[in-house]
């Protein structure tokens, strides 16, 4: 094996790749091989940094420095520069955005500085595409532990202890769900990795089964143990192309070194895991859905009790954990459940991985202690909002959530006082709003998605939604009225009433939630048929302002249907009749003429 | 391979750390021996290139995991690249100069795993070191 003496660490996650990061590493390794350091210096394509916003990112070892924004074209410079002559290349370092300065180590970057890593504690760090390289970092040691030093019960027992919940959302205690699964009389049980991420903004299972494919299987395996399961299943979306391959890799290389199959460790256990590819449907996240799914039926949810700890795949005793869920557990067994619940607030242990969207600075992924605040979240982590708008909202839990304001910006985050000022964990999307944003609009989004996620077999959900979502329709287009209001309302609880699963029983928590915060900004499109962001298209009303019009033509030039009328330097006039409302007029004036909405 | 007891596992996972070692130190930044080996085209030109990568290569057999090797640009003197600095914590900055591979696998040996600096190879250097 050759010694190296630098890395050149590659993000090779979904968004790094999508910005042509793939290319990026194809011109190191040609360049390095030009310049005949191959081997001396080592290309690593590793899982998601989190830095999405940045990507792609290179992080050269052991100099610690991280190069953001990589494009291949910069390849050269840096194989040159700081390869060759180790000189830095300072215009790829990162930029923080408010005070402008120059950072070169990634742990001095705000971005990083509130985070903790444990479900993400590899990705970014090393191969997952090489079994030897997670072994390195202490990989498949938990199972190795479990199997020859500890009681199924032993293990349980430490992860109840730990205080680890659900991942996926719930939050039900990971351990009990063990325990439950283990008191039950079966030959045969399962244990299933719910590897279906279906909220609109969250990408932190994938990212963890691309970048640490096999801290989810030694997981499994783990759990198998505990549960007494000798079959795994990976339930996960067919939409994940690279997770799934990775995936693939790490099982049969697990298969190789004997850390799957039988007699593994010596021991009498014997533990498979097998994929299952899902169509991509939100409710298969439901876990009585998900079983339905693998077992090839469709992925309609039934009523509980009985739980999947009894009757679950094929009616027998079956434990589903979330991946992140799964992520966290080696580190459980190897460091102790005291260093776990050490992490957190009273009831909420550890840490959670929240993928940051919408309009903040950095978008990515981030993994912080439970009870870190959202302001913390938002404008330490996050680096604020965009364009220095105006903070407005945070959707969090995705469809299921609600939204958060700014006067609830201090409250930490866990699962107890999520629920209690509206919203939830959720799987952990966190989509960022500012002043431009219509509420409105928003519900309508997700009441959208809901409504084509429904899986049509009770009737509050399959028709309610559609309803709820016309409703919403005739809002933004200005054609609601006061009654419609009410309607919507009510509506909304008997839904939440009267739905089976979890999919429909949340379905309208978007519509609450921004009913009951932003009120003012229904009232305004019912009221005066205004939108008060300009979102709404068909209530937007373009005008221009006499005194700030200089007459540079410069809106007339864009206008797609030639409404605006006026000569050069006199004040220029829009066509209501006959203007769209494409907002080209506003994007294209520099003196804030324009007037919207 | 198949590995059936953790003590196997252990081994597989002691001939892997090798491999990753550059990046666990990158990590950390406590009680760190840092050696800088300057890297700028002087340095470069006397060879600093092979003197770097015997010195990796020593830290390496020898299993040092406190070691981390850094490539630095010019330190200043040029008359006497390849040029080496080793930082130990706690203790002043020493600076070697015209340090070939041979040289390089010296001071890993006796400064760095003895803790005997080679004195013959100091540079006198008058600035007060960062």
């Amino acid at each position: 094996m050759n010694q190296f003496r630098m890395n050149v660490m590659v993000c090779g996650g979904t968004g790094c790749m999508a910005s042509d990061s793939d290319k990026v590493i194809q011109n190191f390794e040609k360049l390095i091989k030009e310049y005949e350091y191959d081997k001396e210096v080592q290309i690593v394509k590793t899982g998601c940094f989190g830095f999405c916003e940045q990507g792609p990112i290179v992080k050269i070892e052991p100099d610690n420095v991280f190069y953001v924004r990589v494009h291949p074209e910069d390849v050269e410079e840096i194989v040159k520069e700081h390869i060759i002559k180790g000189r830095k290349v300072d215009r790829l370092l990162y930029q923080e955005p408010i005070k402008h300065e120059k950072i070169e180590q990634h742990k001095k970057m705000p971005f990083y500085k509130k985070q903790l890593r444990i479900a993400l504690r590899n990705c970014g760090l090393i191969n997952p595409e090489d079994i030897y390289e997670y072994i390195a970092f202490g990989g498949y040691e938990a199972l190795g532990k479990v199997i020859t030093s500890m009681t199924p019960m032993e293990v349980i027992e430490t992860v109840k202890k730990s205080g680890l919940r659900g991942r996926g959302g719930g939050g039900f205690p990971t351990g009990l769900k063990w325990e439950y699964t283990r008191k039950f009389d079966s030959n045969t049980k399962y244990i299933i990795c719910n590897a279906d991420e279906g909220d609109p903004g969250a990408f932190m299972d994938r990212s963890i089964l691309e970048g640490d494919p096999h801290s989810v299987i030694e997981a499994m395996a783990i759990g198998g143990y505990a549960i007494g399961a000798e079959e795994g299943i990976v339930y996960i979306r067919a939409e994940y192309p690279l997770a799934i391959e990775r995936l693939s890799i790490a099982i049969r290389q697990a298969r190789e070194l004997g850390l799957l199959g039988k007699n593994i460790f010596g021991s009498d256990f014997h533990f498979n895991i097998r994929l299952k590819y899902g169509a991509g449907a939100f409710v298969c996240g439901e876990e009585t859905a998900l079983i339905n799914s693998v077992e090839g039926k469709r992925g309609e949810p039934r009523n509980k009790p009985p739980y999947p700890a009894e009757k679950g795949y094929w009616d027998r005793p079956t434990c589903v954990n979330n991946v992140e869920t799964f992520a966290n557990i080696p580190p459980i067994i190897l460091k102790g459940s005291d260093w776990f619940s050490s992490i957190g607030t009273e009831n909420s242990k550890g840490t959670k991985v929240f993928a940051l969207a919408g309009k903040v600075n950095n978008v990515g992924l981030v993994e912080v202690p439970m009870g870190t605040t959202l302001r913390e979240i938002i404008y330490d982590v996050g680096g604020g909002i965009v364009g220095n708008h105006k903070f407005k909202a945070v959707q969090t839990g995705g469809p299921s959530g609600g939204v958060i304001t700014e006067k609830d910006l201090d409250t930490p985050i866990d699962y107890e006082h999520l629920m209690e000022i509206g919203s939830m964990m959720g799987s952990g999307g966190m989509i960022v709003m500012d002043e431009t944003n219509c509420m409105v609009n928003i519900a309508k989004f997700y009441l959208e998605f809901i409504m084509e996620e429904s899986c049509g077999r009770c009737t509050p959900c399959r028709i309610g939604t559609k309803r709820l979502h016309e409703f919403l329709s005739k809002i933004t287009k200005g054609k609601a009225t006061m009654e419609d209001l009410d309607a919507l309302k009510q509506l909304s609880y008997m839904i939440k009433d009267g739905s089976l699963c979890g999919l429909g029983q949340t379905a309208p928590n978007p519509v609450l939630s921004t009913l009951e915060y932003f009120w003012d900004e229904y009232l305004a499109h019912v009221k005066d048929k205004h939108c008060p962001t300009g979102e709404c298209k068909v209530l937007a009303k373009y005008s221009i302002s006499k005194e700030k019009c200089v007459g540079c033509t410069a809106c007339a030039k864009v206008c797609p249907v030639d409404c605006i009328s006026g000569k050069v330097k006199e004040t220029h006039v829009i066509d209501q009749s006959r203007c769209i409302k494409c907002g080209a007029c506003f994007d294209a004036c520099n003196f804030n003429a324009v007037i919207k909405p | 391979m198949q590995i059936k007891s953790i003590e196997e596992l252990k081994k597989i996972r002691e001939k892997s750390m090798k491999k990753v070692m550059l990046r666990e130190h990158g990590q950390e930044d406590a009680d760190q021996i840092e050696v800088l080996v300057g890297m700028a085209t002087c340095g470069i030109a006397s060879g600093a290139r092979e003197t770097l990568n015997a010195i990796v290569d020593e830290v390496s057999k020898e299993g040092l995991e406190n070691v981390k090797v850094i490539q630095v640009g010019c330190i200043g003197h040029c008359h006497s690249e390849p040029i080496v600095q080793v930082n130990m914590p706690g203790q002043k900055p020493i600076l070697y100069g015209k340090v070939n591979s041979q040289k390089g696998r010296e001071i890993v040996q006796k400064h760095i795993k003895g803790g005997n600096p080679l004195k013959e190879f100091i540079i006198d250097a008058t600035f007060d070191r960062a």
